[in-house]
């Protein structure tokens, strides 16, 4: 399976002039870049460990995208994404996540079913690749 | 006609048993200084032949507030002048013989704070059926901050609903299930099933689709909820449907929302016909229970439409915004609902600006502070197709709900087919926007080279490319733009 999270997941991977065409959208708006990477990508996993501090007052897409290249080496076999933070009033959020990095074969979810009272079912997604595996030792590199 | 019928007359006389004419009590004030806390309304009124536009703009005011037919000595009981509504302008419609835009001020302490009911009961309780007026449209209301912070709002708002769903820098996608009627529980979910894994973010029941004898309302959100989350199993993203949850009453409609947090569902959605107090129920409940609350603006045609009486459907917007609802039908321009793109530009700038700037030519006569309350997610639904993807996003930006029913299901290679050919589409648009590219203009070659990777997208594009819904719209802002002097 190929998990679809983020804005181009049904698009081919992403070329580097592509994402640093992205990065230049967000800078053009005065985004935050940042760079997130993990290997639990559970939908409901909220906290990927951040590669540094989100990249304020850039002023091109060049240095972001260094820093894109050190953490691909540095966490091979990962998923990693890029987010954008808007620090506008109103906003005060991410306007732009996409997905620039992943493991080359992703087994994707088991959906577990609770039987309750009734006919109700309690649902639980379980990744095939963390199991009881630690952080690091989950996807073929 | 006399001057000074239009003039207050003294005090003393004021208030001779009988029959005086609105403006004379009182009720129209040229030279009345809005207030920041005032509530305004503008009305587009046809008076009966040979009624003054002036008596006719005052006996708005008189109706909408105070008034009846007769002068009342209890009057003099009260402090009447402050609880007086007040015409203070009025304008011929442009382009409209017999029409006039009147303006009408209230005092803040004529309205219960934060009862959508009792503002409605006031503005458009009497004055619609007012026999001097042939027609009567309210057009737009200036709700001031002190009113809108007695109001919660939105229960979850356009940002926490994407942080809650982990989807950020693209309209959502959604479709609304069909056929409307007659599928049974198990091969309703199938649908949901297939949609949701093809591509889409969300599915929808329709707004007739309650709990009729071919699908019990249990049976529907179970299979539903398998759908959701099989579908967030294979792609790994949040998913959700918006379980109808309009019943007939209160009572039942808490409960089926209660069945749905407890199958762990996300969101919940109402049709706006269960009425304002029970919407404001719910998304009290909506709020309690982390729950996103769609609104269906079924039945809203009936006196949104036409422009000469009704109500706007960008007042309805406001007071929904108000009364706290996440997703709005607003219309989408270029389907086959009734929209012209400037009025419906319009709606989605009052669900989703901090302010909202008068734009006369979108039909906003007003600045509306929105005082921090939260963003409503407009949704675009009713006769959409990936071929239209360039058009969407142009007209309506990312904040929003693109809803592709019949241009999901209907897909001759299939539901999931249908999906994800709008994925693809929303996607290679966005990614090309952001990129610096001129969509308007490159929109269909921008389709067709996503199409090159994705054969369902040819095939949409193929079926459908060319279906435009090209009828001229009946509620349109009327404004014309007067040249400025050199």
């Amino acid at each position: 399976m190929r998990i679809t999270q983020g804005a181009f997941s049904f698009l081919p991977d992403l070329t580097d002039t592509q994402i640093a065409a992205q990065i230049e959208y967000c800078l053009r708006n005065d985004w935050a870049v940042a760079i997130e990477f993990t290997d639990d990508p559970h939908p409901r996993n909220t906290y990927w460990s951040m590669w540094g501090h989100p990249m304020f007052d850039l002023a091109d897409a060049a240095g972001a995208m260094q820093a894109l290249r050190e953490c691909r080496e540095a966490r091979p076999g990962h998923y990693i994404r890029i987010n954008a933070f808007d620090p506008s009033a109103g906003w005060e959020t991410v306007r732009l996540s996409f997905i620039v990095g992943r493991p080359a074969v992703e087994p994707g979810f088991r959906l577990v079913r609770r039987e309750g009272p009734g006919r109700t079912l309690h649902y639980t997604l379980e990744s095939y690749a963390v199991g009881h595996r630690p952080e690091g030792e989950r996807y073929a590199t | 006609m006399g001057a000074n019928e239009h003039v207050a007359i003294d005090t003393k006389k004021r208030y001779q048993a009988g029959v005086l004419k609105y403006a004379q009590m009182g009720y129209w004030d040229p030279d009345y200084e809005v207030k920041d806390t005032d509530v305004l309304a503008v009305f587009r009124i046809t008076p009966q032949e040979g009624v003054d536009p002036i008596e006719a703009a005052a006996a708005v005011a008189g109706e909408s507030s105070t008034a009846t037919w007769t002068v009342v000595w209890t009057d003099r009981l009260t402090a009447c002048d402050k609880y007086r509504a007040k015409a203070y302008r009025i304008d011929p419609v442009p382009g409209q013989a017999g029409q006039y835009f009147c303006q009408v001020a209230y005092d803040l302490d004529l309205f219960e704070e934060g009862s959508i009911a009792n503002l409605t009961a006031s503005i458009i309780g009497n004055v619609f059926s007012f026999k001097p007026l042939l027609a009567c449209r309210l057009e737009d209301m200036r709700l001031p901050v002190a009113y809108v912070k007695t109001f919660r709002g939105p229960p979850t708002g356009i940002v926490v609903e994407r942080e809650r769903l982990d989807k950020f820098g693209r309209p959502l996608l959604g479709a609304t299930m069909k056929p409307k009627l007659g599928l049974s529980g198990k091969n309703y979910g199938r649908v949901v099933y297939e949609a949701l894994t093809g591509g889409l973010d969300f599915t929808k029941d329709d707004e007739n689709i309650n709990s009729q004898n071919f699908m019990h309302w249990r049976d529907r959100f179970l299979y539903c909820m398998e759908g959701v989350n099989q579908a967030a199993a294979q792609t790994g993203e949040i998913k959700g449907h918006y379980l109808n949850i309009t019943a007939g009453t209160m009572e039942e409609m808490v409960k089926r929302a209660e069945f749905a947090r407890d199958l762990g569902s996300c969101i919940v959605m109402v049709d706006l016909i269960v009425g304002w107090t029970a919407i404001q129920s719910i998304s009290h409940w909506c709020r309690e229970n982390d729950m996103i609350l769609h609104m269906h603006r079924a039945g809203h045609g009936t006196y949104t439409r036409q422009k000469n009486h009704g109500v706007s459907f960008r007042v309805i917007a406001k007071w929904l915004r108000l009364a706290g609802v996440d997703h709005l039908h607003a219309g989408t321009a270029v389907g086959k609902l009734e929209g012209d793109p400037m009025t419906v530009q319009g709606f989605y700038n009052v669900c989703r600006d901090t302010v909202t700037r008068q734009d006369l030519p979108r039909g906003l006569f007003f600045d509306q502070d929105w005082a921090g309350i939260k963003r409503v997610m407009p949704v675009a639904s009713g006769g959409i197709h990936a071929g239209q993807m360039h058009q969407l996003l142009d007209l309506f930006g990312d904040e929003v709900v693109l809803q592709f029913g019949g241009g999901t299901i209907g897909h001759p290679m299939g539901i999931q087919a249908g999906a994800q050919a709008n994925r693809v589409a929303l996607e290679a648009m966005v990614l090309a926007r952001n990129e610096g590219r001129d969509i308007v203009n490159e929109g269909p070659d921008i389709l067709k080279a996503a199409a090159e990777h994705c054969r369902p997208l040819r095939a949409a594009l193929d079926t459908w490319g060319e279906v435009t819904f090209d009828y001229t719209s009946t509620d349109t802002s009327d404004f014309v733009a007067t040249p400025t002097a050199a």
